[in-house]
């Protein structure tokens, strides 16, 4: 059965677009910047207005209470942000085990926000949405401000959030090798249009 | 009572401090020169009117006539809140939210204070029910102003922290929870800060008035505190459903921000 399904969604001037994702299936989504892949994933985690149909294990998604839909169809930002002082109240329960998969000892909860760098944010953003047990993850550009060690440590996790929870990834970035690894399927988006691409 | 009266001569003597300002400001080239005269003819107009306007009302009480008056006050009020917004909401709730929350607070309030506290017969006798309204109006109007200012535009700046709370699966409360807070208080600040100064700096408007009108500065006093009181009040009344109002007016049924709700002053 397919875990989530986006029926002829348009928004702004952009579609209709159509997109299946099965359990544990995780596709690709590539495109010129300004091609609508973020407004996309935005209106997929139900933050901007748009017509069409979309479904999480056959649920429209009018029937789920919105916080639920964005904790079960939850999207990582390019770029995380942050509001209390301390990265710990950032958090609303202990993810341990996955914070010391990205390199984290436990005392990160105590951190400042101000002493972290982008790509130390950028991971921690990631175990925090990942705290919330998405079913699907829509990621925008997740590995953009990572060296090359972190890229592949941010990969090795999702690959195995992915295979544990059965969890369904839509992946936007621009390289198309980190693509080509990480997912079954592209598409590529221009001119507001799906196209598969691989 | 015996008041000195001023003569249009002493008027005129004080209009000078206007030009003297006009011109150090052309002087100085901050192109403030007009908006100071301007400022300074519409306060003598619109006093002046009001001047005569009350005088009738006076001379015949009726709670139509009043009603009337108040409720062009409002209208005032309502618009200025208006030209204070650098974001403001689209559509009747630029006008609506500011005037409905200032309708709220300033009304209740005074009409409570009219009925329980001052007590006069009857209860709406204009020349207590106007200046008070007034100044529960002009002061509520502030704390409104400043609390839909900072919300709106501190939303428009803190969208991204705004949007990360909300996938996260925060809900709009609590996504705007910090904003609301810090807008609800910089509208109360001020009265706030007036009401722990009051009388060490300055006599309140007011209390000063009373004084040159020759009424007991005791007196004087005991007004100005139950003035203070209500205008605490009202604004705090007031801000906290402008800032409610307005915070709610932010989402849509999905939760979702909407930022398309406000438009800027340049692009009207």
């Amino acid at each position: 059965m397919d875990l989530f399904t986006a029926r002829n969604l348009i928004y702004k001037n952009y579609g209709p677009l159509s997109l299946t994702l099965r359990g544990s299936q995780s596709i690709g989504l590539t495109g010129p910047s300004g091609s609508g892949k973020t407004l996309f994933l935005r209106v997929l985690s139900d933050l901007d207005p748009y017509e069409g149909e979309i479904k999480l294990d056959n649920k429209s998604i009018i029937s789920y209470f919105p916080p639920d839909w964005r904790k079960n169809v939850s999207l990582l930002p390019a770029e995380s942000q942050w509001w209390h002082d301390t990265i710990g109240h950032h958090y609303a329960i202990s993810c341990q085990q996955w914070l010391e998969k990205v390199g984290f000892a436990a005392d990160v909860m105590n951190w400042q926000v101000s002493r972290l760098s982008t790509g130390e944010k950028q991971r921690l953003a990631l175990v925090r949405l990942l705290c919330n047990k998405p079913q699907v993850l829509l990621l925008d550009e997740p590995t953009a401000n990572l060296d090359k060690k972190n890229v592949h440590i941010v990969e090795e996790l999702l690959h195995e959030y992915r295979k544990k929870n059965n969890a369904g990834l839509l992946w936007v970035s621009h390289d198309m090798d980190q693509l080509k690894q990480n997912t079954e399927m592209i598409y590529n988006m221009s001119d507001g249009k799906l196209e598969v691409m691989l | 009572m015996n008041v000195v009266s001023l003569s249009y001569i002493d008027l005129l003597l004080a209009s000078v401090l206007l030009f003297i300002q006009a011109g150090l400001s052309l002087w100085m080239k901050l192109g403030l020169s007009r908006r100071i005269l301007i400022a300074g003819l519409r306060t003598t107009v619109q006093l002046l009117f009001i001047g005569v306007v009350l005088k009738t009302l006076f001379a015949h009480a009726g709670i139509g006539w009043l009603s009337l008056m108040a409720f062009v006050m409002l209208c005032a009020a309502g618009r200025e809140i208006l030209q204070r917004q650098k974001r403001r909401f689209a559509g009747i709730w630029g006008f609506g939210l500011g005037t409905l929350a200032m309708f709220i607070s300033s009304f209740t309030i005074t009409i409570v204070a009219l009925l329980a506290i001052i007590q006069n017969r009857p209860w709406y006798t204009p020349q207590y029910a106007i200046p008070i309204l007034g100044m529960m109006l002009g002061n509520t109007m502030n704390g409104i102003s400043i609390g839909m200012d900072r919300l709106t535009s501190m939303a428009w700046q803190q969208r991204a922290v705004i949007e990360n709370r909300l996938v996260l699966g925060h809900s709009w409360q609590e996504a705007i929870s910090d904003i609301r807070r810090e807008s609800i208080t910089s509208g109360m600040i001020p009265i706030i800060n007036a009401m722990s100064i009051a009388g060490l700096v300055s006599l309140p408007g007011m209390m000063t008035g009373q004084i040159l009108a020759g009424n007991l500065p005791f007196e004087a006093a005991k007004y100005q505190i139950l003035i203070m009181f209500m205008i605490s009040g009202g604004t705090g009344l007031g801000t906290i459903s402008a800032v409610w109002l307005g915070s709610r007016r932010l989402f849509d049924e999905r939760q979702r921000l909407r930022l398309d709700r406000l438009k800027s002053r340049e692009s009207t």
